[in-house]
């Protein structure tokens, strides 16, 4: 139980896939700007995380090791078929969700943080539990990134930055800040 | 005239990094060094180059539909041959790289330029616009390497430049030196279009005065 846990913490604080692994920066710079829309999409990403853990480890265990060269191009074919299936299952289920999840399920497919964890998973030979607790950790560190930043930038809305900082570059500072913050935790536990 | 534009347009003027921002993972995440960031070029525009042609051979052959999914299928074959080849010949530098040559699969720069020329254009003018996007993007990640090398490390390719004085930046080579040397690059781009602007705003005031 402790290894779970340990995983499932320095996934999520230590070794931040957005802020230390640089994986799914798009949604952390493109959909930051409110809290709201920031929630949603860490939600969204959590669920195919934790659900492409699950298609990872299968695939592994049963298909690819008769076929190794096929792993980069199985991957990311589950990973869009699932991506679609999630969003038909939603549709079914809860309108609602579906209606408020919007266009950031479908893509989620291009999320790098998703193929990102199918190959560290496989690289650090984790067994279904590891691997669940490693998504799950995962898919917290990526809302943990996005709900900071995006509290962070609706309160840099307010304030008077020079006109010329005002794109890309100032998100990247805040994240540069952001990311130096997270190397406290350096040295809690091994991802190992 | 047009085939030199093609190239030239992704070096500069469409720049994928700069003006487009795409593909920021690899940009940030590989460029703590010079060597580095040339192995991630080289493979990113293998793979450019190769899934551009394919694709532009194929545009007539696929269904709308499906267009996307075998968008995604050609790039993921070459990112394995590029993820096996990097392994078999240099294993030093595929260790280093590690997951993030498999993750050329989701660089949106390769998809982005399947999507947006090589399915309507020919063979040989989306070669030349994967050249010229290869090109700029590596350029962008050797520039990234270097000033993240030479301040983290004291460095160049691995070659000393200070001697043993200097105190090296080790910021400059973990996560956040790679957010701060991005958002220094882009603020030197909105600068010089600010500029860029600005000039061509005061221009024919000068020349009335004139």
């Amino acid at each position: 139980m402790g290894d779970l846990f340990w995983i499932l913490l320095s996934t999520m604080v230590v070794n931040n896939f957005t802020l230390t692994l640089f994986l799914g920066l798009c949604p952390f710079l493109g959909v930051s700007a409110r809290i709201e829309t920031a929630v949603r999409m860490g939600l969204a990403n959590i669920f195919v995380l934790v659900l492409t853990s699950l298609a990872v480890w299968l695939l592994n265990r049963f298909v690819l090791v008769h076929a190794p060269y096929l792993r980069l191009i199985s991957f990311i074919v589950v990973i869009a078929c699932l991506v679609q299936i999630v969003e038909m299952a939603i549709k079914k289920l809860s309108p609602a969700l579906f209606r408020a999840l919007g266009i950031y399920l479908p893509l989620i497919t291009t999320n790098c943080g998703i193929l990102g964890l199918a190959i560290f998973q496989t690289n650090r030979e984790y067994t279904l539990a590891q691997g669940l607790a490693f998504a799950f950790g995962a898919g917290l560190g990526l809302m943990l990134a996005l709900v900071l930043m995006a509290s962070i930038r609706e309160e840099v809305e307010r304030a008077d930055v020079p006109k010329l900082l005002r794109t890309q570059a100032l998100v990247l500072f805040i994240a540069g800040s952001l990311s130096l913050a997270f190397m406290g935790f350096a040295g809690l536990g091994s991802a190992s | 005239m047009k085939l030199n534009e093609d190239v030239l347009r992704g070096i500069w003027k469409e720049n994928p990094t700069l003006v487009q921002v795409l593909g920021m993972c690899p940009t940030l995440a590989v460029t703590n060094s010079v060597a580095n960031s040339l192995a991630m070029g080289v493979a990113t525009f293998f793979v450019l180059c190769g899934s551009s042609v394919l694709v532009s051979m194929v545009r007539k052959l696929v269904p709308n539909q499906v267009r996307i999914s075998t968008f995604i299928l050609i790039i993921a074959t070459f990112t394995t041959i590029a993820d096996m080849s990097l392994e078999a010949l240099v294993p030093s530098v595929h260790k280093a790289l590690g997951a993030f040559i498999g993750l050329i699969v989701v660089n949106c720069i390769i998809l982005g330029r399947a999507e947006a020329f090589a399915s309507r254009n020919t063979v040989w003018r989306s070669f030349l616009d994967a050249v010229g996007m290869g090109i700029g993007f590596s350029l962008m990640l050797i520039a990234m390497g270097a000033v993240r090398e030479v301040l983290g490390s004291g460095s160049f390719l691995g070659v000393p430049l200070f001697g043993k004085s200097y105190e090296p930046w080790v910021f400059m080579i973990l996560p956040p030196g790679g957010f701060l040397t991005l958002g220094c690059l882009m603020l030197a781009k909105s600068w010089w279009y600010a500029r860029k602007e600005r000039l061509a705003a005061e221009a024919p005031a000068r020349k009335e005065a004139a």
